[in-house]
């Protein structure tokens, strides 16, 4: 490259991300999206108990979060929660994906709608009908940890396995159905082809559906609200009542230490995805 | 190579596949012969597939019974036959390595994992892939995801090895040299090759018998030069190559010669065939473009039937295509009355020896066309 410079061209008509209005419009759109997160964070740095104005930087709430056992214990609670109904989810809505894409039977499209439906159903209904379920069945209480998270856990795999199966079965559209044949043809049993062919195409699918039943665990608050025994609170659940009293900049600190945490996993779950899968069907 | 000597591998004994009520394959009967290259053939729906499959154990037949090796077939399921396949698609399993693509096979039925490497890695050798190994499917181009799926079938040392459209996917030049190289390859190890294409020229090119299939059934089966040269039916004469048909009435049948009366030619066609055939039979009178001779009718070359045929006409349309060209003749009104001559182009001229509306004569040997009745 040598000589002069040539002039920028004026931008072409499908470039809109050279066009002013066009980055106004996506600037407007990121302050819209993340400016309540970016204030929330900077404010669990402030050092005022009514968090109203800004009166200095401090770390204290920090320690002060991290000092409360109330806090330390809801937050576990949710986290284990969180894996126990992820895994769960994963292995079911796997298999309820694997289920709907490999064979055929009488009222599979009411089958397929069902599995889906607690996707729409009001997260307020569903939340009434497990209390009514789980006072009916009448599971045991006081049990120690962490079987007496079991219910919000089953609460949880209920409404996340579905995003899962959805996804995973979204995902076996592309498969093409000659891999399946060729690995049966050089020998592999049923077990082998799930193995080698079906879930390694599956795998995307699976690790978004497990990263949404994730994330849908840990901030569920209105079924978790509903499910959860007088003795066992969830992080969500923790911070509502926390904020009923006042809102410390414990909470933001609280808040901001749970985002951190979820924008890791995502950024985990992401990196593992593009290492290990070709995505290339065919 | 002498088919004649060798023992069938795989014995079709009148299978029959019904989806729903429509039969797929409709009691097809026939032997393939152990290191043979044997090409089903025929257009799209007409079963080639749908039988390929029920080799592959990846359909169940629904009634009749496929023996390979003397070993009936009928509760084999398709894991544990001794055949592979190459798919249409390939099939190369995309989030696998090349040498672990081919090695998928031997190591999916408990060979050992080093024996496993190297028998991939000769069979990678043997398609020239060797050096790609550890390349990902998504990094090949399509010939050399076809030549993965051959050494990935091929690795098994299978029996059989059914090869399902393989060439469809490429560009005509490749599909050309691959045609070479699949026939090399198949003499190389020795095993024998089923072959399901749609594409005659494949077929002829490659196999060393041809299964013609139509509608599910088995029109004709023959060596490529017999198919071409005495097609069994109006179907056969027409898929394989080009030809020009003469619907007529049997007048005369004896002494190996039979005489055909076709009511818009002004003269009946001779055909030399040993074919039993009572007069007044209604048949057609099949000749390929290229065995007819074509020559400016000045009116002195008005050939006796102790010659040869001969039609007078008038050209009507010519299609010039470098090597060839093909000359249609209207001989007599309709779609059937155009004849189509095809003259190879022996010397670089740049007048046409023939014209449009030019008279010309059509002439062809007596053996040079057959008599059909079906």
């Amino acid at each position: 490259m040598s000589g002069v410079r040539p002039r920028r061209a004026p931008p072409g008509p499908l470039e809109y991300t050279r066009q002013t209005w066009m980055r106004l419009a996506l600037l407007a759109t990121f302050v819209f999206l993340y400016a309540p997160i970016v204030t929330l964070i900077a404010f669990s740095f402030n050092d005022s108990k009514r968090n109203i104005v800004w009166r200095g930087f401090t770390t204290k709430y920090y320690e002060k979060a991290l000092a409360n056992e109330g806090l330390i214990e809801a937050f576990m609670n949710s986290i284990t929660i969180a894996v126990l109904s992820t895994v769960i989810s994963t292995v079911l809505g796997g298999l309820a994906a694997y289920l709907l894409w490999r064979f055929r039977f009488p009222l599979k499209p009411l089958y397929e709608g069902t599995v889906s439906l607690p996707i729409v159903i009001p997260e307020i209904c569903l939340g009434v009908a497990m209390l009514v379920f789980f006072y009916r069945v009448g599971l045991p209480t006081g049990l120690p940890w962490p079987l007496n998270l079991s219910q919000i856990t089953i609460a949880h795999v209920s409404f996340s396995f579905p995003f899962v199966a959805v996804v995973a079965r979204a995902r076996m559209a592309s498969f093409n159905p000659e891999l399946e044949e060729a690995a049966r043809d050089l020998g592999a049993s049923e077990w082998a082809i799930a193995r080698d062919v079906i879930i390694p195409h599956m795998r995307p699918g699976l690790v978004a559906g497990a990263m949404l039943a994730f994330t849908l665990s840990l901030d569920d608050f209105v079924i978790t609200f509903l499910t959860s025994g007088p003795d066992t609170v969830t992080f969500p659940v923790k911070v509502y009542s926390m904020v009923r009293f006042s809102v410390t900049p414990e909470v933001n600190a609280a808040s901001t230490v749970l985002i951190v945490i979820t924008v890791a996993v995502t950024v985990l779950a992401l990196w593992i995805q593009n290492r290990r899968t070709v995505d290339n069907p065919g | 190579m002498n088919q004649s000597e060798r023992k069938p591998i795989i014995r079709i004994d009148r299978v029959s596949k019904y989806f729903g009520p429509i039969a797929a394959v409709d009691d097809v009967s026939l032997e393939i012969m152990s290191g043979e290259f044997f090409a089903l053939l025929g257009p799209s729906g007409c079963g080639k597939t749908t039988l390929l499959r029920m080799l592959a154990g990846l359909e169940i037949p629904s009634a009749g019974s496929i023996m390979i090796d003397g070993e009936d077939m009928s509760r084999v399921p398709a894991n544990r036959r001794p055949v592979n396949m190459v798919f249409q698609s390939y099939a190369v399993f995309p989030h696998m390595s090349v040498l672990d693509n081919v090695g998928y096979g031997l190591k999916v039925t408990g060979t050992p994992a080093a024996e496993a490497r190297s028998r991939a890695a000769e069979a990678l050798e043997l398609v020239k892939l060797d050096g790609l190994g550890s390349r990902m499917p998504d990094q090949l181009s399509g010939g050399q995801r076809q030549r993965v799926a051959l050494a990935r079938a091929l690795v098994k040392r299978p029996k059989v090895l059914l090869l399902d459209e393989p060439l469809s996917a490429l560009d005509a030049k490749l599909r050309e040299a691959m045609r070479l190289e699949l026939v090399n390859l198949q003499e190389t190890v020795g095993i024998t090759f089923v072959i399901v294409t749609h594409d005659q020229e494949e077929a002829l090119a490659m196999a060393d018998r041809i299964a013609v299939m139509d509608r599910g059934a088995v029109c004709q089966l023959a060596p490529p030069p017999e198919l071409y040269e005495f097609p069994a039916s109006r179907f056969v004469a027409d898929f394989i190559g080009s030809v020009n048909l003469f619907e007529g009435t049997v007048t005369e049948a004896r002494d190996g010669a039979i005489t055909v009366r076709v009511p818009t030619l002004p003269r009946p066609l001779v055909v030399v065939q040993d074919k039993k055939i009572s007069p007044g039979t209604g048949v057609w009178v099949a000749v390929r473009p290229e065995k007819i001779d074509i020559a400016k009718d000045d009116g002195t070359r008005s050939a006796g039937p102790e010659e040869g045929n001969s039609v007078p006409g008038v050209v009507e349309e010519i299609t010039y295509l470098g090597d060839l060209s093909i000359y249609h003749v209207r001989v007599a009104d309709g779609p059937e009355g155009l004849v189509k001559i095809a003259e190879p182009n022996f010397d670089r001229i740049t007048a046409r020896p023939f014209l449009w509306e030019d008279r010309v004569l059509l002439s062809w040997a007596t053996d040079a066309g057959v008599v059909l009745d079906a």
